[in-house]
């Protein structure tokens, strides 16, 4: 029985006013691919990753994730295919009324059949998978600092255990350091829950670091998608020009 | 997939296979804790090798149902056994939420200290706001001339419909019903007098007053807050440009400058809803009514109202000001901190209003 793919684009068109963003736009992602969006600023990856969250309709086209269309009517489906997903913001988004503690909570008593005790737990184990200390549970989003956001957000993607994360530019505002630190970790995430992610950047060391497979977005659709020394071979110019001299050092 | 999370119980063994996951677990995870639950207390033999997938949330589920402790025998792949594992390292006793326990003194002293805070700084803001003007008088070239007319436009020009709105209501509404009292006693000339003086001196300021605390003050509050929270005051302030003397300073002028204008407009729509019902209902022309006014109310009442309209327009601002550059950067403050900032400005108001009452209470009161 083959597997519907996790996430799958079919001719996706988009149109604001009189701007086409994208046009017959289709991408396909396996489960266990760690997928990296390229592309330039304004070439529309986040409204991708919008629409890919269900956030957006696009104007033409269908969006699939496991083998559900997105912009079926059926409620209790949508709600079960978006439990199934973990979005980590380029912000963080946390709910800045809550402590970290219940940030990561959320998700979790909105289940509604999960007991304190068990929730408690799950929390621990996020705050530790993400290699943060559980004195950190108390503390406010304001009181935390860029990196630990980007943590704390992991952690409540993560708080269901979804098969597929979205990330939006994961080391934007981190040092090289940090950001390589986040990239392990989301890395080896990766490695022991069995996610498939994809997720935009700008990044060439968390690209190199993390994905196994690329797809560049440029003039509306997607120009070239596969594994990573694959599709460095493109040509085309904003691939060549993307990458530049570092092509080889990616590979 | 037909992979849904299964138990048997089959001669001293637990047997677990499918997808542990929370997910997979959801559909009828009543019926599997208590499955768990009945097999947990009699069997130590537990076979987790025929299950796919187990999530952290399944661990924990197993571990409690375990009693915290590995079981006497356990058939496990590694990959699953460090998912359990993970759940055993997590320490014992989890420090939960802390819990304040409730002293009815505790918390009225932090009231008390929080009440004094906001006086302190409002006061603070006063002083600032005084040396601003200093400054503003040396270095005239400074003044911002565009903010405090653009305070001047939204605060002012925009309220005049819905304080024609209530006022005209309310002027109908009082006269209406004086006139059914006057009526009986015969009076019905005294309307005069009861509508000038009560709205002039009194109801057109306060009512506007409240208006504007819930209209404009608000307002002020949520733009500061939110220009705390998104830091633009903090860009200001790197520029070099005072927040007080460019944000502050031009919504309080502002607002003093056009709450006067605003009583007057509303007193005289008051007034005008006053007459209209006074003639439909006891008879009294529009043309007595007039030219009796300025006879029954003397003009000492009218510089009264303008006098609070200037006071209650300052305190409005202040107030509004003072609780917006006290925003946290959160969700939850931002609302608070309006809402404290309308309340407690319509709550000055009515104290301020009380001052003027009892300092003014041998002028405009005409001898019968």
């Amino acid at each position: 029985m083959s597997q519907p793919a996790v996430v799958e684009l079919a001719g996706i068109s988009t149109v604001f006013g009189r701007q086409h963003i994208h046009r017959n736009l289709n991408l396909r992602v396996e489960a266990g691919q760690i997928v990296g969006l390229l592309g330039g600023s304004g070439s529309g990856k986040t409204t991708l990753l919008r629409e890919m969250l269900g956030l957006l309709r696009p104007t033409a086209g269908s969006v699939r994730l496991f083998g559900i269309d997105l912009n079926d009517g059926d409620a209790l489906t949508q709600r079960a295919v978006r439990r199934r997903l973990g979005m980590l913001f380029q912000h963080g988004a946390l709910f800045s009324a809550l402590s970290v503690f219940d940030n990561i909570a959320f998700p979790l008593r909105e289940l509604r059949c999960l007991d304190e005790d068990w929730i408690c737990r799950l929390v621990h184990l996020k705050l530790a998978m993400v290699e943060l200390e559980p004195a950190h549970g108390k503390l406010m989003p304001a009181e935390l600092s860029g990196g630990m956001v980007k943590r704390v957000a992991l952690a409540r993607a993560l708080a269901l255990e979804p098969e597929l994360l979205l990330l939006d530019e994961p080391t934007a505002g981190l040092d090289p350091d940090r950001s390589q630190n986040f990239v392990d970790l989301v890395g080896s995430l990766q490695q022991a829950l069995g996610l498939t992610v994809v997720m935009v950047t700008h990044d060439l060391n968390t690209l190199a670091g993390l994905a196994s497979h690329v797809a560049v977005l440029a003039d509306g659709h997607i120009i070239a998608c596969g594994p990573k020394a694959e599709v460095m071979t493109v040509d085309h110019p904003f691939v060549t020009g993307f990458f530049g001299a570092d092509r080889r050092k990616l590979l | 997939m037909n992979d849904n999370p299964r138990l048997q119980v089959a001669s001293g063994r637990v047997v677990l296979t499918g997808q542990w996951t929370l997910a997979a677990m959801l559909p009828d995870l009543a019926i599997l804790e208590d499955q768990l639950a009945g097999a947990g207390r009699s069997v130590g033999v537990w076979d987790l090798s025929g299950i796919s997938r187990l999530d952290s949330a399944a661990a924990v589920l197993l571990w409690r149902t375990w009693g915290n402790a590995w079981p006497a025998t356990l058939e496990i792949s590694t990959l699953h056994r460090q998912v359990l594992t993970r759940v055993a390292e997590l320490p014992q006793q989890i420090p939960g939420p802390p819990v304040r326990p409730f002293h009815p003194l505790e918390v009225v002293g932090l009231l008390t200290l929080k009440a004094l805070a906001n006086l302190r700084g409002m006061i603070a803001l006063f002083g600032q706001l005084l040396l601003d003007l200093g400054y503003l008088f040396r270095y005239p070239g400074d003044i911002p001339w565009k903010e405090i007319t653009a305070n001047l436009y939204k605060s002012g020009a925009q309220a005049l419909p819905v304080t024609a709105l209530v006022g005209f209501l309310i002027g109908i509404t009082i006269s209406y019903l004086s006139a059914l009292q006057l009526k009986n006693f015969g009076a019905d000339l005294f309307i005069v007098n009861i509508l000038g003086i009560s709205i002039i001196r009194e109801l057109g300021p306060v009512l506007v007053a409240v208006l504007v605390a819930g209209r404009s003050g608000s307002a002020m509050t949520a733009q500061i807050g939110v220009m705390r929270v998104t830091e633009e005051i903090d860009a200001l302030s790197t520029m070099g440009i005072s927040r007080t003397v460019r944000i502050v300073l031009p919504k309080i002028l502002g607002l003093t400058a056009a709450m006067p204008l605003i009583v007057l407009w509303t007193s005289a729509v008051a007034l005008l809803g006053g007459m209209v019902a006074a003639m439909l209902q006891l008879d009294l022309s529009l043309i007595y009514f007039v030219e009796n006014l300025p006879r029954a109310v003397p003009v000492a009442n009218l510089l009264i109202g303008l006098g609070k309209g200037v006071v209650f327009g300052f305190v409005i601002a202040l107030i509004a000001c003072h609780f917006g550059l006290h925003v946290k950067p959160n969700t939850e403050s931002l609302s608070a901190n309006t809402t404290s900032a309308v309340v407690t400005a319509i709550t000055a108001v009515i104290l301020v209003d009380a001052v003027f009452a009892i300092f003014t209470r041998h002028i405009g009161v005409p001898s019968l």
